[in-house]
């Protein structure tokens, strides 16, 4: 019996040494998959930061069964009034994670309403093929909404300083100050360009864009058109302004009528020259178009908020013989813009020019506190820049805007 | 006071809307959404002005058979016809009025867009005409970009690849940001004088 012992040993031995072990390791290796998984350390639930207050944030350390390369599925979150459940699945987040924001919407009666001011319990449950292994309950914690998001901050900051150069500039522009602003061809040639279509009689064409009366770029383009009307009507010269937008097309007309009473021809004024076309997109292009073919109109002015449409008008423009002036704070039409008119107003410039038109004080005072806080970022982004270069990060985090 | 309750709103609704940005509370949350809902309704409502204008425009040049009248029955008979296929025969979803829409609308507007890739064309010709220094520059840098994203060539990994992400990332990125910043301060500006009621064109008066 010993002799058998023996043998059976060396075999044993012997097959371990060409390699069984390798397969007895894996076995071995595999043994912990087997088996549930490390609960998730250190788990933390507290109200998310300068939200609405429908919202928790849970923090974790991960679990010692998240490797790489093991099956390790995530982690699973679950939610509770009471400390002693029942717990309610709030959704698994993928391994390797080790937070998440547990909310929902605030409207009482919709699917997936997340309470404010509620006690909530939480546990975060590590998640294999095997099975479960669920944390010590945390909580109780509360969402609640916050009156001031300090992550906006650096934002708050800029609107202060320039709110401040703005108004100091009002009250010195308002105090007799000869405030300089640089010349801006597209708007020096308004007159040229009225000028033309009179000389002609030809109509001029006023394009607001596709924006609602809430952009600014349509609020600058009412002030221009607001100028232009006034020199129209000195000028006995037609108008045309087929609008996108109605509420756009209500103000237009009111802004025409008020630039012919101060141009004291209010008879001149005809309401049907301003008029709403469509409110689509493509059907809109075609119209002006179709008026630009068929009018032939000595000046088209395209200012506002301009988007695919803006090279289309500006190309039918330029094969009518148009004079084209235009201005959008659209960066990305800027170009077609340039291209294709005579006069390209860009970015800012559109804001600037009520301002250059009315040469009123108070107006170029904003125009100043522009180019000061231009002067102020470009100072901000120098130093930036060498701080960064030299490891110094805290001047450059001081600008970093939270959600 | 005709002015003075205009200006009033104004100045109250456009420093809710600054200090509600900076407030991330339910309440402000709640009335924002309030707001905003209320401009949609506004804006139905101002399409059925819209439309009105449309008519009366449309109506008065046939009457006074003005230049091109007859457009204005193509216009005023679109519009009819959409209408009464929405409202006569069964709303949104009836037969004629999907098919106008599918069949007529959207083929017109396809081909509206693509007349853009025609429009583009014209305009880099006269664009890249080199007269000057400047339209050389243009010239050269679009000619590297093309080459770059020349679909028929294929992906490029010479020299023009990398000069092309440099003129994207450096040269044009840069001017990018400076107009963004001058339409950031800009809009502010124009913000700060419309609330304050410096600037009251919209109104209707200087």
């Amino acid at each position: 019996m010993k002799r058998y012992v023996i043998v059976f040993s060396a075999i044993m031995l012997l097959l371990t040494a060409v390699g069984w072990g390798q397969d007895t390791a894996g076995v071995a290796a595999a043994a912990p998959g087997g088996s549930p998984p490390e609960p998730p350390k250190n788990v933390r639930a507290f109200d998310t930061p300068y939200d609405n207050g429908h919202s928790i944030t849970l923090t974790w350390e991960s679990s010692a069964s998240d490797t790489a390369g093991s099956l390790f599925l995530g982690y699973r979150i679950l939610r509770s009034d009471t400390p002693d459940g029942p717990f309610v699945d709030r959704g698994l987040v993928p391994a390797g994670a080790t937070t998440k924001d547990d909310k929902g919407v605030k409207e009482k009666e919709e699917d997936g309403y997340f309470p404010r001011n509620h006690d909530f319990y939480y546990k975060v449950a590590a998640v294999t093929a095997v099975g479960e292994t669920e944390s010590p309950v945390v909580g109780p914690v509360q969402g609640v909404g916050q009156w001031y998001n300090r992550g906006k901050t650096p934002v708050a900051v800029a609107v202060v300083i320039f709110t401040g150069l703005t108004l100091y500039f009002i009250v010195r522009a308002k105090r007799g100050a000869v405030l300089y602003i640089r010349p801006l061809a597209g708007i020096d040639a308004v007159d040229e360009a009225i000028g033309r279509a009179t000389e002609m009689g030809k109509p001029i064409l006023y394009v607001l864009g596709l924006g609602t009366a809430a952009d600014i770029a349509t609020i600058a383009s009412f002030t221009i058109l607001g100028r232009v009307a006034k020199k129209v009507a000195d000028y006995k010269t037609s108008l045309i302004v087929p609008c996108y937008d109605p509420i756009v097309m209500i103000i237009a007309q009111e802004t025409v009528k008020t630039g012919y009473y101060n141009a004291g021809k209010p008879e001149a004024y005809n309401q049907d020259s301003i008029y709403f076309l469509t409110n689509q997109q493509f059907a809109y292009v075609g119209g002006v178009n179709g008026i630009m073919l068929r009018d032939r109109p000595a000046t088209n002015f395209y200012l506002g908020k301009f988007y695919a449409e803006s090279l289309m008008l500006a190309e039918t423009g330029t094969v009518a013989g148009s004079i084209q002036i235009a201005g959008t704070d659209e960066v990305t039409q800027i170009p077609f813009f340039v291209v294709a008119c005579d006069y390209t107003l860009i970015g800012e410039e559109l804001y600037a020019a009520s301002a250059y038109l009315g040469r009123e004080p108070v107006l170029l005072g904003t125009l100043k506190a522009q180019d000061y806080a231009k002067a102020l970022i470009i100072a901000c982004a120098i130093i930036g820049v060498l701080a960064a270069s030299f490891g110094w990060t805290w001047f450059v985090q001081q600008f970093h805007v939270g959600n | 006071m005709k002015k003075e309750i205009p200006l009033l709103i104004v100045f109250v609704s456009g420093l809710f809307m600054a200090v509600q940005f900076f407030v991330p509370h339910a309440s402000s949350e709640f009335i924002y959404e309030f707001v905003m809902e209320w401009s949609i309704i506004i804006g139905i409502f101002a399409l059925a002005l819209g439309i009105w204008s449309l008519v009366r425009v449309s109506v008065n040049k046939i009457r006074r058979r003005s230049e091109n009248w007859p457009y204005a029955i193509v216009i005023l008979a679109g519009l009819a016809a959409m209408m009464v296929f929405a409202l006569a025969w069964g709303g949104l979803e009836s037969y004629m009025f999907r098919s106008f829409f599918n069949y007529v609308m959207i083929p017109l507007h396809a081909t509206m867009f693509s007349l853009l890739a025609f429009f583009i064309a014209s305009a880099a010709f006269r664009a890249f005409r080199a007269r000057t220094a400047l339209a050389t520059v243009l010239l050269i840098s679009a000619l590297v970009l093309m080459l770059r994203f020349n679909p028929y060539l294929g992906p490029l990994g010479g020299p023009e690849a990398g000069l092309a992400q440099w003129v994207l990332n450096v040269p044009n990125l840069a001017a990018k940001r400076a107009i963004i910043i001058g339409i950031g301060l800009g809009m502010v500006a124009t913000s700060l004088k419309v609330i304050l009621g410096i600037e009251r064109t919209y109104m209707g008066s200087d």
